[in-house]
Formats: C-alpha cells, structure tokens, sequence
C-alpha cells in the first residue's frame, strides 16, 4: 500500500541497519529517547529495536498525552458527567481506561449511569451538539494531547463560538511538547534521576504543526542533537543513523528526517488558530515530570463560554499517584517497565494501575504487549 | 350449513406494517408471523408441522452430535457483504464445522423490538434462509419474543446449531504440537473493518466489504484432502481477529506460535483504514474465516485444498508452532523485527456480530 509498505520494507530496513552498525564507534553507547508515544508504538510493534546494535539503546519518552494526563483531570471530569445528568462527556477511546481515583475511570463511570461516548475527532464531538440543539443536553469534549490534536480543538471552539452554540464545551488539556523535552534535559527540581541522553528522536506529527525551529534550544542550551523523524519504522532507523552521525563528530543539530511533512516554521495556519483561541497556562501537572511552567494550554477568557472548566467551575484536585507505581520515573526514562514491581502482575493492559500501560502508546502497555517475550522472568 | 373456512385474516403487512406486542405474544398474531414469514422463508417439513419442538433423525452409526449456540446483536443490522440474519447463520454454521462437524440443523430466537419495521424483518428472515441454504442447514425450529419500544434495537438474534461429527475427526484447540503448520483460509479483518466503517460517520473510498460466510466448505474440502488426524485444530477467529485466536490455541496445548508477518493476508483497503485508526489487522474479527494448525507433512496438501475452494483463494501458511512454555505468540515482522502477538487486552469495538 501506498506510503505504508514503502516505509516498512525489510531489504531497506537490513541496508539501514547495516549502515548503523559499520557507523557506531567501538566502545561507546548511544542512549537515544525517542520522545513520542508513536514512535514507541512503531518501534515495538515493528521490532526496530531487533536490528540495532548492541551499543544503541532507545529510551521510551513522555510523549503519550494519555500518559502524561493526571488523574486530577480525569477525575474532574467523571465528576462532572457523574453529577450532571444532562451532560454528555466525549473524548478519545484512550481517555476512556484511564484509572482515576476510587477504582473509577471514564468507562466505569459510564457503566454507573454517566453518558460517556467515545469519539473520533474534535469535529464529532462538535457535530453532537450541532445534531442535538437542546439546551437540556450539554455536550463536554474532553480533550487531550500534544500540539497535533490541539488544532482541531480550537477550531471547534470557533466554530462553536461563531454558531453560537451554548450546549457545547471544552475540558482542555493540551500541553506543550518543547517544556517536556526541556524538563527531561534539565536537572529536576525534586532530585529523581534523570537518564544520561546522547539524541532525542523528536516528534513527528507535532512538528507537522510547529515546525523544527522550536526544537533549537536543545541542541543549542542543552547541547543535544535531535533528528525530526517519522512514524514509520525506516524513519526511526534513518533517525538513528543521522544522531550516531551527529555524535560521532560531536556536532549537536536540530536535523530534520521528516522532510516530507515538516518545515522549519512549521503550518502557520494551525498556530495563528491555537493562538487565537487558546493561551499558555502559568503552571500544569505532568504526570512524571511533576509542575512545570507554561507548558500547557487553556481556552482564553474571550472564549471562557466554551470552557468547561469556568462554564461548570470544575476544580482540579491534584491526587498523588499508587505508591508503588514507576509511571513518574518510567516518564522520564530513569527506569524501564520491567523495573516496576507492579508490571505484568497487577498492572496488566486489560487493569491498568498506572497511565503507562493504558494507552498503547504507553511504555508498559508496549512492553507488555509487544516486548515480554524477552523478558528473562517469566511474565504470563 | 356449518362452515369449515377460517374467520378472515389479513395477510401480514410487509410492506409497511411495524412489529407490535402482539408478536410475541402467543397469540393469532404471533402465529400468523410465524406462519407467513418465517415457516415460508425457512421452508423445511420439521418447522412446517408446527409443534413445539423439532423431530430430528438420529445420526449415522459412529457418528458423534456436536451442539453449539450463538448470540447475534449487531449494529448497524445491514452491512456490506451481510446482516444480522446471513451473520446469525454464519456464527453457529462455522461453531460447528470448526469441531470438524457436518452442520445439519439449527434454532433460531427472535427478540424483536416494537415498532421494528416488518419489511426489515422479512429481508432479515430472506438472508438467513439463503444462507442457511448455501451452507447446506435447515432451520427447524424457533421462539419469537417482543420487547418494548427503546428495550431492544431492532433485533437480536440467537441461533443453536446442531451438527453430526464423522468418526475419526477430532480437532482441538489442545492438540497443537511443536513444529505443526499454522494456516489461514483468507485476508483477515474485512468484517470488523467493514461494520467499522459503516458506522458513525467513517467513510472511506473504497468500500470494504464482510466476509461473513460459511466454513463448513471449506473444512470438507480440508477433511477430503488430508488425514483426519493431521488436522490438530480448527478454529475461526471472529472477535479478537487472528491473534486472539492464536494465543487460546497456543494457552490450550502449552505450545507457543511463531506467525511470519510478511505471509499474513490483509486486503489493501482494511490495512489502510487500520492504519488510518491504529487498529492492528491481526485483533479484527473475521466471520468466514478458517485457521488451521496441522501437521507439518501435510501443510502443503492442506493448503492446496483451501486455496482449491471458491472461499479459501487467499488461504496462505502463516506460521508453526513451537516449543515454548510460557505460551507466548511471536511474530517475525516485515522490517525483519520480532515482537509478541497478545491477546486483544479490551474491547476494541462492541457489537459486530
């Protein structure tokens, strides 16, 4: 199939994997993260990690927004769909596992009588309102993810304010890709361990919106190279060719593998519409990276009729995560899943514990479901 | 003179008439549907006395009965390549022919929602007959109950399948051993993606169409082609798609399974619209298709058998099975990778059969 099978094709992949192995340098190890949860996904479920070298290692990164979320989030929003008859919470089938407190998540609620439904797009969860103008039912997006899935939620927002339409919010809780990848490159405030890192393999979709210059302070503060690179698996596999390159010669670059999606400035179309309806929050909770500051959105107070959060006065209540949950350090790449006492016991993809294993882009759910045949312990 | 002619009746109304209470209810009307819609459609001697229950012959000497029953409640009812009717056939026709039997009869129970159109229900009632033809069963006997308006959705249906087993068939999902061929009938997905697409508002270029259909061809032409006994297991992998149904066979014997990705047939359209939703064509359902586990020495035979038959064109080994105690299923990727085939951890997409 067309820009599927090109990206996936073995001979290439063996090229490739060739070229890696002549260009890693006897005696050094490459620690590279790959930040977002896709390429964790494509990078179990092709097995890429099967044709590195030894001496590379990939780090799985926070880029999973369902990772990321906090659970005080979620459970704002079993709240309002458990206490308000009338509303009718949509988001993403990922969002619906989440564990939240009291053993609850999105999907249980629903089973305890809350109207909870699953939607595809921003778009539909719009058209649902559209389709049912009864000031009885209020339609809730809760929306989530990094700065791919923030366009279309700002466009529903205008849209929404244009029609008018008043049965119609938004939970927003998108954030910020470059906070994230300066956290992990800074020295944390609370002392965690942070992994050493030689390269970020940096987003792909998220670049389509925000271009690659965003990405400068990393080579240029934090003195890291990144590659730009795609969801396909020969994407990866170039990806990590072009950082051992950058090391090897000691250069630190923002480089671009992705040329046929990204540009420098990236689609400005997208940002003016993010700019226009949303603003940068002062401060937001990472799961894993803990509070940091201005890395995360919210709807803008000309907008605050669509904001679910002002229209219901939701309040988010931070709640500390399971105590033996790794999620936080397994975010930030300071250990793997197998270092987490609860995988593969009671942390399974069909009860998750923690964020890490709901989503499959989630470190532990792709472990679990694509790596743990490797493992030397027997985890059935 | 005393008249023996029945009070008049007016015929059903098919066209435009809607299912009511009275449907279910044990009376005239509820025998006058069964009568001019379902014995008609079905048409066999054991419905058509009208009793209680079916009189069956008893089964050929050496023969053992094989039961199975399924329930059929999907949504939307019509869908490209099927319905619930040809789906609700299909389920129990396929239960019994992956035991190896020869399907030979089946009950059928209506649960109808009031106000569901008549019109609907009778080309409902048409496919399951035509699809109860083509596999060679008949329908022989039935229950019809009504729900009330918003306590049903239009209609489910449970069939109970009755089928006679051959001496000397005896698959089963714990006869998988080390170094057995694993074998499919056909591209796998095409049902689940189909009523994917259908519902809420996909739409995708090229239609993808349901490959609901009956297997019990195609394990008569296996049977007839190779021993019995080299045929381990037999399975057809509806919800949770190929690799659910691997990972049972592989928990059943205590065997792992080793599928090569790169042999797995996927039709073009359903890996695209997979990719397009991040399912993985492996955990979709299939509702006309056969997997096979069978003895190496006989792999190729048996293969040449399926891809013989009308249904089994695409039909392609995909893997073998292995030693492992820990009952894991790997897969060889195209990129020359490995990595674990799970089960399917959550519902992925309720209601498709």
């Amino acid at each position: 199939m067309k820009y599927v099978t090109e990206f996936r094709d073995g001979a290439l992949a063996a090229g490739l994997a060739g070229a890696i192995a002549r260009a890693v340098e006897p005696g050094r190890d490459y620690a590279f993260m790959e930040f977002c949860g896709g390429h964790t996904h494509a990078i179990s479920r092709h097995g890429v990690a099967d044709l590195l070298p030894a001496s590379v290692r990939l780090i799985h990164g926070p880029g999973c927004p369902v990772c990321v979320l906090p659970v005080g989030r979620v459970d704002m929003a079993i709240r309002l769909a458990l206490a308000r008859p009338e509303v009718i919470l949509c988001t993403y089938a990922d969002c619906l596992r989440v564990p939240a407190s009291d053993g609850l998540s999105l999907l249980k609620a629903k089973a305890r009588g809350a109207d909870v439904r699953m939607v595809y797009s921003a778009a539909d969860a719009l058209a649902l309102a559209l389709a049912r103008r009864e000031p009885a039912r209020e339609v809730v997006f809760f929306a989530i993810g990094f700065e791919t899935t923030t366009p279309p939620t700002a466009l529903v927002i205008r849209q929404a304010a244009a029609e008018n339409l008043r049965n119609f919010s938004v939970i927003c809780n998108h954030v910020l890709t470059p906070p994230a990848i300066d956290a992990l490159l800074s020295p944390p405030a609370d002392g965690t361990p942070r992994p050493r890192l030689d390269g970020i393999l940096g987003p792909a979709h998220v670049s389509v919106v925000i271009g690659s210059a965003p990405y400068d302070f990393v080579a240029t503060r934090h003195r890291t190279p990144v590659v730009i690179t795609g969801f396909e698996p020969l994407d990866v596999l170039q990806a990590v060719r072009m950082l051992v390159r950058q090391v090897n010669q000691g250069r630190a670059e923002v480089e671009n593998e992705y040329t046929r999606a990204v540009t420098p400035a990236g689609n400005r179309k997208a940002q003016a519409l993010m700019a226009e309806v949303l603003e940068v929050r002062a401060r937001f909770a990472w799961r894993g990276l803990g509070e940091l500051p201005a890395s995360a959105l919210r709807i803008r107070p000309a907008f605050a009729a669509w904001d679910a959060e002002a229209k219901f006065g939701l309040e988010d209540r931070p709640v500390p995560d399971h105590k033996s949950c790794e999620c936080a350090a397994i975010l930030c790449g300071a250990k793997g899943p197998t270092d987490c006492r609860l995988f593969g016991t009671v942390c399974t993809p069909a009860t998750p514990m923690g964020a890490c294993m709901v989503s499959s882009e989630g470190a532990c759910a792709a472990h679990y479901n694509y790596g743990r045949f490797r493992d030397r312990a027997l985890v059935l | 003179m005393s008249s023996t002619t029945p009070p008049y009746t007016r015929p059903l109304e098919l066209r435009h008439g809607h299912v009511d209470l009275g449907h279910g209810a044990g009376g005239r009307a509820m025998n006058q549907l069964i009568a001019e819609l379902f014995v008609r459609a079905f048409d066999n001697p054991a419905l058509a006395r009208g009793d209680d229950g079916a009189v069956l012959p008893a089964p050929a000497a050496g023969e053992r009965l094989v039961m199975a029953t399924d329930g059929h409640v999907v949504s939307p009812l019509f869908f490209p390549g099927g319905d619930i009717g040809s789906l609700a056939v299909h389920g129990t026709v396929n239960d019994l022919a992956v035991m190896g039997a020869r399907p030979l009869w089946l009950a059928a129970g209506f649960i109808l929602e009031e106000g569901f159109p008549l019109a609907e229900l009778a080309r409902i009632v048409a496919s399951m007959a035509a699809a109860a033809r083509a596999a060679g069963v008949q329908i022989v006997t039935g229950d019809t109950k009504v729900v009330e308006q918003g306590k049903g959705d239009g209609v489910f249906i449970t069939t109970t399948g009755v089928g006679a087993l051959p001496a000397g068939r005896d698959p089963g999902g714990a006869r998988a051993r080390p170094g057995d061929a694993v074998l499919v009938s056909g591209t796998l997905g095409d049902h689940g993606m189909a009523i994917l697409a259908q519902r809420e508002s996909l739409a995708f270029e090229s239609q993808i169409v349901s490959d609901s259909a009956a297997v019990n061809g195609l394990v008569e032409a296996l049977y007839a082609a190779v021993p019995a006994d080299a045929i381990r297991v037999l399975r057809d992998p509806t919800r949770g798609g190929l690799a659910s149904t691997v990972n049972e066979i592989a928990a059943q014997s205590g065997v792992g399974i080793e599928l090569d990705e790169a042999a797995i047939p996927v039709a073009p359209q359903v890996l695209a619209a997979c990719e397009l939703l991040g399912l993985d064509p492996l955990n979709i359902a299939n509702e006309g298709k056969l997997v096979v586990v069978c003895a190496a020495r006989f792999a190729e035979a048996a293969l040449a058998a399926l891809r013989a038959h009308p249904r089994g064109a695409a039909a392609a080994r995909i893997g073998q099975v292995i030693d492992d105690p820990r009952r894991f299923v790997q897969l060889r990727t195209v990129l020359g990778g490995r990595r674990m085939v799970d089960w399917l951890a959550a519902e992925q997409l309720p209601r498709i059969c």
